[in-house]
């Protein structure tokens, strides 16, 4: 007890038992603070959106300047920004990853690559959106499309698809790759049948949590490819689409007199869309996580 | 090595690379679109305090000086928050409230900017309007807020990940001097931890000053400089807002357009900035330590 014995104490001062008890009590308001408005807004969203959603609601189109009818042009269309996205960015992102888990050795060039994803996972959304515009819509005169839209957001996914494959790769031990060289296997075929089944898991949780920020967002996709309103489905990767956060964007910032029910209903929908991918992602890790021999 | 097997090997390489190329990318565009903006706007109107550029006045600093009041302000609540709660999951929960604690703070991760930006004009705006008797509810501390939901979860995890760090012989070496467990987070585990608590900080701020969406619906929109604290409680403009709420109406290769990708390339470089160093403060703490403990 000597560090209570120097201390010269005040009236005021309170016993360490109650600091620590005040202190813990402090922590635990705050982290009560942090956590609530979060499970907040998803019961609220989910209370005031379910009346809204039926089947017309989810397979029709709007309807009235988009005051009734359904949404089915802006869940289409985040369905083939989402597909568009995956398409470019997995097998970029795990043949990235592979190189950086596998190959890289320990160089300069290697360091610039890490700065790069670094750099590359920091840029904001809206500068991906100029970027797309600029690079896509009007160099390569790809123009307002699914097409320029889902390369921008491929590249904005890059980063999270890289790291989580390499950290899923790094993560399998040393041995399996001794082994697999050892029986002979050349350095891809032991990658090819050894390592990259064990780290799938990791690597598939990695591409649904970078696909699931990709859908989410809105500002990449404001000049590359999305659009206020479309009679009819999109039928070409060239044709701008409706999308799901630029809808909820438009509707409750650009039409007056919007009826609460359709807002809330398109909210619960994409949050559905994101926290299902989230949810799915987790189960996967924690299956893996169960089954995993080493 | 087979000859198929060697185009592979030679694709992984490059797609190893492609992060590179793709920084270079993005700062090229910015930098051919944006950088004419100097030859058409004086530096002295660029840097000026006026921003209407239907007038042809193109003034970015209360553009500037919007971000910084919004992004610092949101740090003040995100931090306590942020940390408080990582220093609750890490040191203090029992293990069944932190398996309930961390998938809340990844569904909070996962929530999109665009459906924070809906319950800020739902239900934070409209609370703020009559809590505080303002006239409008869109202000800059709205945005703030919602900015502050955004930044906790990565500082959450990044400020976790540094207390984990620590190693358990310093907390062991606080207990056996006879410190009670808050003593040791206090005055030991966390300034361990400083380094990688000041990268979450700064990752932070980095995600905030990069937000659009829901900064841009709930802010007002209003360019106007900081002058004292009450321009917390009034509407403002940040740079990010202003791109995706003009970029969509201007004519490709006005004045207007080449401003608006100048505000991008000035982004673009405060968000390199941030996340370059802060990584780099991550490495040097890990070698610190490495130095102690050996």
């Amino acid at each position: 007890m000597i560090p209570e014995m120097q201390v010269r104490k005040s009236p005021l001062a309170l016993s360490r038992q109650n600091q620590q008890k005040l202190g813990f009590m402090g922590i635990r308001l705050i982290s009560l603070l942090t956590i609530l408005p979060i499970l907040g807004i998803v019961v609220y969203i989910a209370s005031r959106g379910l009346a809204a959603i039926n089947w017309e609601f989810l397979t029709a189109m709007p309807r009235d300047g988009m005051r009734a009818g359904g949404i089915l042009p802006a869940i289409v269309g985040t369905f083939y920004l989402m597909i568009g996205t995956a398409l470019f960015s997995i097998p970029l992102g795990i043949a990235a990853g592979i190189y950086l888990a596998e190959y890289a050795s320990d160089n300069l060039w290697t360091r610039g690559i890490r700065i790069a994803i670094i750099s590359l996972g920091g840029v904001p959304s809206v500068v991906y959106g100029l970027f797309g515009l600029g690079l896509f819509v009007l160099f390569f005169k790809f123009g307002i499309s699914i097409l320029s839209a889902s390369l921008t957001l491929s590249i904005m996914t890059l980063p999270v698809i890289i790291s989580t494959c390499e950290e899923a790769l790094r993560s399998v031990p040393y041995s399996f790759r001794v082994v697999g060289i050892s029986l002979g296997g050349t350095q891809w075929q032991t990658i090819r049948r050894v390592i990259l089944p064990q780290a799938l898991p990791g690597i598939v949780t990695g591409i649904i949590l970078g696909l699931e920020r990709a859908v989410g967002e809105t500002a990449p996709i404001l000049f590359t490819g999305a659009t206020f309103f479309l009679p009819h489905l999109p039928s070409s990767p060239m044709d701008a689409t409706m999308a799901l956060p630029y809808h909820i964007y438009v509707i409750s910032t650009q039409v007056p007199g919007m009826p609460a029910g359709i807002q809330y209903g398109t909210v619960l929908v994409l949050l559905a869309f994101v926290l299902g991918m989230n949810l799915i992602a987790s189960l996967i890790r924690s299956r893996a996580r169960a089954r995993r021999q080493w | 090595m087979k000859s198929s097997e060697r185009i592979l090997t030679h694709a992984i390489r490059i797609a190893g690379s492609s992060s590179i190329l793709f920084v270079l990318l993005i700062f090229v565009f910015l930098v051919r679109e944006g950088l004419p903006a100097l030859g058409e706007v004086s530096l002295s109107d660029l840097f000026s305090t006026r921003w209407y550029p239907i007038e042809d006045l193109y003034g970015i600093l209360p553009l500037i000086s919007g971000s910084l009041v919004v992004t610092l302000s949101s740090i003040l609540f995100a931090l306590p928050l942020g940390v408080g709660t990582a220093i609750y999951i890490g040191e203090i929960a029992p293990q069944k409230v932190k398996e309930i604690l961390k998938p809340a703070v990844e569904i909070m991760a996962g929530i999109p900017s665009v459906v924070l930006g809906f319950i800020g004009i739902q239900a934070l705006s409209p609370f703020l309007r009559v809590f505080l008797n303002l006239p409008t509810g869109l202000t800059a501390l709205s945005g703030s807020i919602l900015l502050a939901l955004i930044a906790i979860p990565s500082i959450v995890s990044i400020a976790e990940d540094a207390l984990y760090a620590v190693p358990g012989s310093y907390r062991d070496a606080a207990y056996a001097l006879g410190a009670t467990q808050w003593q040791t987070i206090w005055g030991v585990v966390l300034p361990a931890a400083r380094s990688g608590l000041l990268t979450a900080v700064m990752l932070g701020v980095g995600r905030s000053l990069g937000e659009t969406m829901a900064v841009m619906m709930v802010t007002g929109n209003a360019s106007t400089l900081f002058a004292g604290l009450d321009s917390l409680i009034m509407p403002v403009r940040t740079m990010t807002a202003t791109i995706a709420s003009e970029m969509g109406e201007v004519a490709s290769g006005s004045v207007h357009y080449h401003v608006l990708f100048f505000i991008g390339i000035l982004l673009f470089i405060f968000s390199l900035i941030i996340n370059v160093s802060s990584s780099s403060f991550q490495v040097k703490s890990k070698q610190e330590k490495g130095q102690v403990t050996s």
